[in-house]
């Protein structure tokens, strides 16, 4: 049954990326736990606007786990303390009466803050710029049945091309790595008769991309599977690594 | 003034694009180098337009108000796609997917158009498919389909609940090729404000930076603007959060037509209103209908104890329930398109029969396909969105039905458009859901996703090609011509003008206020007294905003409430023009249902005589009514019939 809890929040502020932030405590009171996290947000902002203060700036936008807009360091994990989702989808009844919570940006190299709980992503884009796609133009391609496709394969590129990009893998990461989010965009490609054909200089370019971004190296700690709220395995990281490995063959 | 002319090519309907692309004037590629076209948005119909033009060898620059091209809001799509491959062989055509299409709309959408969509429709599966999207498929290797509602046969492609998703992904990667090719600029957490004209022709945009707060002067040979719909004018919506309706309405004070603005898409699956903080509303994909079944209780009795908490769905036995769909449409039951099911769940909730605490639920059940086709079956087909639903209800659906209500989803109207997309601003085109031209008074499920992509890989770099061969001579501007400067510092005095108001009330607050507004009055049910109650209500909103809205923060670098505030000011404008044309439009056709024009056993009744039109309203500045223009309609292939789903 819902209720209703007070808890207090340590929220991490910071005006832009040039000055440096600090935690701010506020309290918020009778939030409904039927509520998700993010109206908990809209009430503490609500609450700082009609005390004329700047409400807390932090990314959002589908609210229903799929845009991989908003991001979230909650308690110490990316997306807060519930498996398998994202923290617009993260609801207040996992919380306690008088809990206090504390709540942070993305914390990597490679997303530096923007302000108080935004990061820039950017980085994303430019590995997927450098590679993540197949090589087709408009028009002129063939019937979407010419090629049958074993339904495990598509199943499993599926699988992978479910990765919403939103970073939680990097956050979780003690090397920043990014591996898990390139690895699962060069699986499903991979995995698909149409991505195949370039999947090893795909593989080449994204990494060259990423380790060029100033995202660390992966050691297989595992912890990007933990956290990531789609699931993604480290399996991909395994695909990606032959795929590479068939590109340094081919150099 | 003879201001609509929709400049339909010559021939049957299923020669006219043919015919189009014939008389089509092309750019040689030396010339395309020269040409600039902004492109504002990169969900489906922007990215997809992008990319093709980038392809093609314009220049182009594209913008988005999300960190990244990729979370548009079409990311958000789960049910699937339309085309007319007819793959399973059950009777489908594109002549059939036209004329369904047609009637789905309750005949309000422009037969040239629609036939356009239909016949492109299944080179985007040919399309999406060779960029990587993974389909769902059969065990044989081949696409999958399901049926959606408004149809009786199976043309919907999917890929699991995120068909939007890999579509977008799929056109944000052929854009990000262009991006690294650099024939594609992308500048993200930047916004549209204004449009510039110069000679009566859109030259280029004013955007303004999220980050810094700057603003800045963009020039194009043509603008094309896909931004999206405006269903967050009602505040609770399926929308994302960040949707909005502005770059149409500058358009539209800038001399774009506004086209039919009341019709407004409600989805009948959302989970229901739960607290006065909700944010947003979830959909849960209609394509449940498949396999759900819609009731509630017979008796009232059951129903209020339901609603005490005394009695539990499952505690109702087979014969008390009343599955009204399947009652009132044995034809296509719990298939029946969007407006038809959420009027139906409407009329059960009013007359005391709804549940859950609030009494604004009906329940959709999967019981009965659980015990035909196994749990496992019902997972693989829609887990995730099981999962979804349980997240936010905690309640669990494989055990007891889902609550549903219906929200919000979807506008039909938008920016008038002519055949080629072009607003009857010289050089700026509309596309996706952010234009008005396909979908007539109701839009039929997985058809969305199909006319942003028709859009942007398959119209657009056609019929903006032909504008641009005349425009060859025309040099690069600089940014820094009067029009363009003149334009920038009338943006700059709005955001100060909201900034400098500083009342007492924050942005969301007074967005609640519209939004029960419009609910109230111009959402599922409207009548004449509601509506002219609405328009005063909204005018009065619009005066409590310009005086008592409340923007902290600073002017420069990022201020959210800032640019909410200014989306807000557009809603308010926005919501007035579509009770004002629901006002106007003395009928009930799709999504517009007046209550004074409905048949006896409670169906929407067209007024074919009087309103076989598109209203187009035309702005006449601040605070004066805007002028009404017709663009008749003519249903030359498709025969006017009231809609049937008996
Ligand atoms: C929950 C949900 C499920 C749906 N499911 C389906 C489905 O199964 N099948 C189907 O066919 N349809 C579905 N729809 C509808 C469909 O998703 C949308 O209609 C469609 O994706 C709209 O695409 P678009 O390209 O026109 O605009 P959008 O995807 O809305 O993109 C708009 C773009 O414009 C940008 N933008 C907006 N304003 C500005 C500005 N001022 N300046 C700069 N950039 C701006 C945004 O950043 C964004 O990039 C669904 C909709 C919802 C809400
Ligand atoms: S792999 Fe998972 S955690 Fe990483 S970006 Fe993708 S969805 Fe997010
Ligand atoms: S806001 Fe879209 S995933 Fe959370």
């Amino acid at each position: 049954m819902e209720k209703n809890i007070n808890i207090t929040l340590k929220v991490w502020r910071q005006k832009n990326a040039r000055e440096k932030g600090r935690f701010e405590t506020y309290q918020v009171k009778d939030v409904s736990t039927g509520s998700s996290f993010l109206e908990m947000m809209d009430i503490l902002n609500e609450q700082l606007i009609n005390e004329g203060n700047e409400p807390v700036a932090f990314d959002h936008d589908c609210r229903e786990g799929i845009c991989g807009m908003c991001s979230l360091y909650i308690n110490g994990r990316p997306h807060g303390p519930d498996d398998g989702v994202t923290t617009c989808q993260l609801h207040m009844r996992k919380f306690k009466d008088g809990d206090t919570i504390w709540i942070e940006p993305w914390r990597s190299a490679g997303f530096p803050v923007i302000k108080d709980l935004i990061v820039d992503r950017t980085a994303f884009d430019k590995i997927i710029a450098s590679g993540g796609y197949v090589s087709v133009n408009t028009g002129g391609v063939p019937d979407a049945n010419a090629i049958p496709i074993p339904k495990p394969d598509a199943d499993e590129a599926m699988d992978a091309a479910s990765c919403i990009g939103c970073g939680a893998c990097v956050a979780a990461c003690k090397n920043g790595s990014a591996m898990l989010f390139v690895s699962a965009k060069v699986s499903q490609l991979a995995l698909l008769p149409q991505g195949k054909v370039e999947a090893a200089r795909r593989a080449k370019n994204m990494v060259a991309k990423m380790d060029e971004l100033g995202f660390g190296n992966c050691t297989n700690t595992g912890a990007c599977e933990v956290e990531c709220p789609k699931g993604i395995s480290v399996a991909h990281i395994a695909r990606l690594n032959r795929e590479f490995l068939k590109a340094k063959v081919q150099d | 003034m003879a201001k609509i002319d929709a400049r339909i090519p010559e021939g049957p309907v299923a020669q006219k694009w043919t015919n189009y692309k014939k008389n089509q004037k092309l750019v040689n590629p030396a010339n395309k180098r020269k040409l600039d076209i902004i492109v504002v948005g990169t969900g489906l119909a922007g990215a997809a337009a992008a990319a093709s033009f980038g392809e093609m060898g314009f220049n182009v620059k594209i913008f988005t108000i999300q960190d990244s091209p990729r979370r548009a809001h079409s990311i958000a799509a789960q049910g699937g796609i339309n085309a007319a491959k007819n793959y399973p062989n059950d009777g489908d055509s594109v002549n059939r997917l036209f004329s369904d299409t047609v009637k789905g709309g309750d005949y309000r959408a422009r037969e040239a158009n629609v036939y356009r969509l239909a016949e492109v429709s299944t080179s985007i599966i040919d399309q999406c498919v060779a960029q990587g999207v993974p389909f769902a498929r059969e065990y044989g290797g081949l696409l999958d389909n399901r049926s959606f509602g408004g149809a009786q046969v199976s043309r919907t492609f999917y890929a699991r609940g995120q068909t939007g998703q890999q579509l977008l992904l799929g056109a944000y990667q052929a854009l990000m090729r262009q991006v690294n090719l650099k024939t594609v600029k992308l500048y993200t957490r930047n916004e549209l404000v204004d449009i510039v004209l110069v000679d009566g022709k859109a030259r280029g945009i004013i955007s303004r930076d999220l980050v810094t707060g700057e603003t800045q002067r963009h020039f194009g040979h043509a603008v094309v603007m896909a931004t999206g719909g405006y269903g967050n004018t009602f505040f609770l919506s399926t929308n994302a959060m960040g949707s909005n309706g502005s770059a149409a309405w500058q358009a539209y004070k800038k001399g774009a037509m506004f086209a039919n603005p009341c019709f407004a898409q409600i989805h009948p699956t959302c989970i229901p209103v739960h607290g006065e903080f909700q944010s947003k509303l979830t959909l849960m994909s209609e394509s449940l209908r498949n396999d759900g079944r819609i009731w509630v209780p017979a008796k009232k009795e059951d129903a209020e104890a339901i609603r005490a908490g005394k009695l539990k769905p499952t505690d109702i036995a087979e014969e008390n329930r009343d599955y009204f769909l399947e009652r009132r449409y044995p034809a296509f039951g719990n298939l029946v398109p969007r407006d038809v099911a959420s009027r139906a769940a409407k009329e059960r909730c009013d007359a005391g029969f709804g549940v859950g605490t609030t009494g604004l639920a009906v329940y959709l059940d999967f019981k009965e396909s659980i015990e035909r086709l196994g749990k496992d079956v019902i997972e693989a087909r829609y887990g995730n969105l099981f999962q979804m639903y349980e997240k936010i209800v905690d309640d669990n659906p494989y055990d007891t039905p889902m609550m549903i209500y219906p929200a919000i989803h979807y506008t039909m109207g938008g920016v008038w458009v002519d055949y080629e997309l072009q607003t009857t601003i010289p050089g700026l085109f509309c596309a996706g859901e952010a234009n008005f031209s396909d979908h007539g008074a109701n839009r039929l499920g997985a058809s969305a996703l199909m006319q942003g992509l028709a859009d942007g890989y398959f119209v657009l770099p056609y019929t903006v090609q032909n504008y641009l061969a005349d425009d060859i001579k025309t040099p690069r501007m600089t940014g820094d011509e009067k029009e363009f400067v003149e334009t920038e510092k009338a943006v700059k005095d709005r955001f100060e003008k909201i900034r400098n108001v500083n009342g007492n009330r924050s942005v969301d607050s007074i967005h609640k206020e519209l939004g029960l507004v419009m609910w109230d009055f111009v959402g599922m049910a409207r009548n004449k007294e509601g509506l002219q109650q609405a328009i005063e209500k909204i005018r009065a909103i619009k005066k409590e905003f310009w005086s008592n809205v409340r923007i902290p923060g600073d002017k420069e670098g990022m201020n959210i409430e800032l640019e909410k505030a200014n989306r807000l000011a557009d809603f308010i404008e926005i919501g007035e023009l579509m009770a004002i044309d629901a006002l106007n439009r003395e009928e009930s056709c799709g999504g517009h249902f007046r209550e004074e024009f409905q048949t006896e056993d409670g169906e929407a009744m067209r007024q074919d005589d009087k309103f076989a039109y598109v209203s187009c309203w035309e702005y006449k500045g601040d605070g004066q009514e805007p002028e009404l223009h017709k663009e008749e309609l003519k249903f030359e292939d498709v025969k006017l019939i009231q809609r049937n789903y008996k």
